[in-house]
């Protein structure tokens, strides 16, 4: 998907005076879903906006805590654990509210996507074009699982590396060497390792991405109250009446199993950063991987399936 | 090959029958208006028509099953409809960048050329445009498509009388050109009597009347009937009586000019007075 998106915006740059671009050509299929995916930005900025707003935040704060950093590491200079902790909490932990704010906007755009187009009746002039419900859905299934993540990646990089100079220039300008915060800086490693991360959590999550847009599809109105609704009522109903909670383990599941397939268990503290903590064929021979993808396709054909004969609200 | 072919058409929503057994048939190059009161079907025979709800019986668009095949048929089939609305958030320039992108037969300099004869801007949302400008906009899209079939569902509902001759005088002059068909429903029939070449009256989601506008303009004839003759008018079996100013119109079907002439004042009826006429007066509509 994503080699198809970013090979589309080189080799086709829109001229609508080239001959190519004019007449009865026919298109190829990437077309229409290269377009509906910029247009699904155009319509919500806040795929990049609350992201970006997020990472300013993350840095104004991480340079508010610069003052007095110097100190406390100078003091603790004795106790190289306590000093270590001390540069690192800021540097580990920047990525995290980005990647939230981003599992946010990814949720609350599932939501709309789908019922957005119908409540402001645009989803007649969408159909009036060549474009095919299958292609529609898809746009909006990419926002969430390829263009939100690699939003997040790349600003959750760059945070942690302007951070990451940060920390730098604070203990330089104190005389203290930042040596041993750049060897523990894994500079091409921790990159892959947090692409990786961010890839099986993605994997994880999509079958609630799937979900979110049949709703969002399908319902007349709340489609919040109605994601929510069947798997409350099937945990109420499982609880009372087996005295179980596999529908909470299975939730638990989709926020830890992508993590504990992934990585490691030995040797971690903090967000794992080497490549040696991996462990990919544990991941791609997780069956919770493979039928949570599975359910994921389910519930897209289904979201097409309804787009296609739903009505504007 | 017929543009569209529709045989016993057939919708139900329930216990409601929408449409009931339409039969249709519009050859390329027309341009039919649809008639009908709120609720007679029409709505939904343009929706099954565009592929946009499943139906009974019979229907080719193009050749093709518009249910089946809407994908294909998108290519050649444009429409603009009341509730068919432009996002409100959009900008000019992005729906045109959108249209071009996905549309193979949209012509983006002609949308330009059009748009530039308007007073919309490129850098415009579709919100800061009064409700005129939109249709322009609308226009512009659909008119730079190269389409066979052109769907016009209430194009022109709640806009003033100079835009909606704009309307349908650009969709003449800059679009019509013999090989597409255009399918329009409105209730302004008056307006657009011009431009047709077929109407068909619908009512209860059946066909009531439908007729070329040369074979409705030899067949129909009004006429203002001077009070010594009404009786011998009545005689003839008018379709239609109706009262102007203390004088009688009375409406004919298949009566000679000259036969008539000897009555009072003939001429050629509105389609909306015939509209009327059958509407309430169903059993003579529902001839032939």
């Amino acid at each position: 998907m994503t080699s198809q998106l970013t090979s589309q915006t080189e080799t086709s740059p829109q001229d609508p005076y080239n001959p190519h671009s004019a007449g009865p050509a026919t298109t190829s299929v990437p077309r229409p879903l290269y377009w509906s995916v910029r247009r699904e930005i155009w319509e919500n900025r806040s795929i990049y906006l609350a992201p970006l707003i997020v990472a300013a935040v993350v840095l104004f704060a991480s340079s508010l805590s610069m003052i007095g950093l110097s100190k406390k590491v100078q003091d603790a200079a004795a106790d190289p654990v306590k000093q270590h902790a001390l540069i690192f909490r800021h540097y580990g932990m920047a990525p995290v509210p980005i990647m939230f704010i981003t599992f946010i906007v990814g949720f609350f755009y599932s939501l709309d996507a789908l019922y957005g187009e119908r409540r402001d009746r645009s989803i007649l002039f969408w159909k009036s074009l060549p474009v095919s419900d299958r292609t529609a859905v898809l746009s909006k299934a990419v926002i969430p699982l390829v263009i939100l993540p690699l939003i997040a990646f790349v600003l959750g990089e760059v945070t942690q590396f302007f951070v990451l100079l940060l920390n730098t220039a604070v203990l330089a300008a104190n005389g203290l060497s930042a040596a041993a915060l750049w060897s523990e800086f894994h500079l091409f490693q921790e990159p892959l390792v947090a692409g990786y991360h961010l890839m099986a959590h993605v994997l994880y999550l999509a079958p609630l991405c799937g979900w979110l847009l049949l709703v969002s599809a399908w319902a007349r109105r709340t489609p919040l109250l109605w994601a929510l609704l069947p798997p409350f009522a099937i945990g109420v109903i499982e609880r009372i009446v087996f005295n179980s909670k596999y529908s909470l383990a299975l939730l638990n599941n989709r926020v830890m199993g992508a993590m504990e397939a992934s990585f490691t268990a030995e040797g971690q503290h903090g967000m794992p950063d080497r490549l040696s903590q991996i462990t990919p064929l544990s991941l791609l021979t997780a069956p919770g991987l493979w039928i949570g993808l599975l359910f994921t396709a389910l519930f897209l054909a289904a979201a097409v399936r309804v787009r296609r004969s739903r009505e504007p609200l | 090959m017929a543009c569209i072919e529709a045989r016993g058409l057939r919708k139900t929503f329930g216990s409601t029958v929408a449409l009931d057994g339409i039969n249709l048939r519009v050859e390329e190059g027309r341009i039919l208006g649809i008639v009908g009161p709120n609720g007679a079907g029409k709505s939904t025979a343009l929706n099954a028509i565009l592929g946009l709800t499943p139906y009974q019986g019979e229907l080719r668009v193009l050749g093709r099953d518009p249910w089946t095949e809407r994908e294909q048929l998108t290519r050649d089939v444009a429409f603009i409809s009341d509730v068919a609305v432009l996002p409100r958030w959009i900008k000019v320039t992005q729906l045109l960048d959108y249209a071009a992108g996905v549309h193979p037969r949209f012509d983006r300099a002609k949308a330009e050329r059009f748009l530039a004869k308007t007073s919309v801007k490129r850098g415009s949302r579709v919100r800061e445009l009064s409700k005129g400008m939109v249709t322009q906009l609308h226009l512009a899209i659909v008119m730079a498509i190269d389409a066979k079939l052109l769907i016009l569902d209430e194009p022109t509902i709640g806009l003033d009388i100079l835009v909606r001759k704009q309307f349908y005088d650009s969709l003449l002059n800059d679009y019509f050109d013999r090989s597409r068909t255009i399918v329009v429903t409105t209730h302004q029939i008056d307006e657009i009597q011009d431009v047709l070449t077929d109407f068909v009256f619908i009512n209860h989601g059946r066909v009531v009347l439908e007729s070329s506008m040369e074979d409705f303009e030899t067949r129909y004839v009004e006429v203002m009937v001077n009070s010594e003759n009404i009786a011998a008018a009545r005689a003839l079996h008018p379709i239609h009586e109706r009262q102007v100013f203390g004088r009688s119109i009375l409406l004919f079907d298949q009566i000679g000019r000259q036969q008539l002439a000897a009555l009072g004042e003939v001429r050629t009826p509105s389609i909306a007075d015939l509209f009327v006429a059958v509407m309430s007066n169903p059993a003579e509509g529902a001839a032939p």
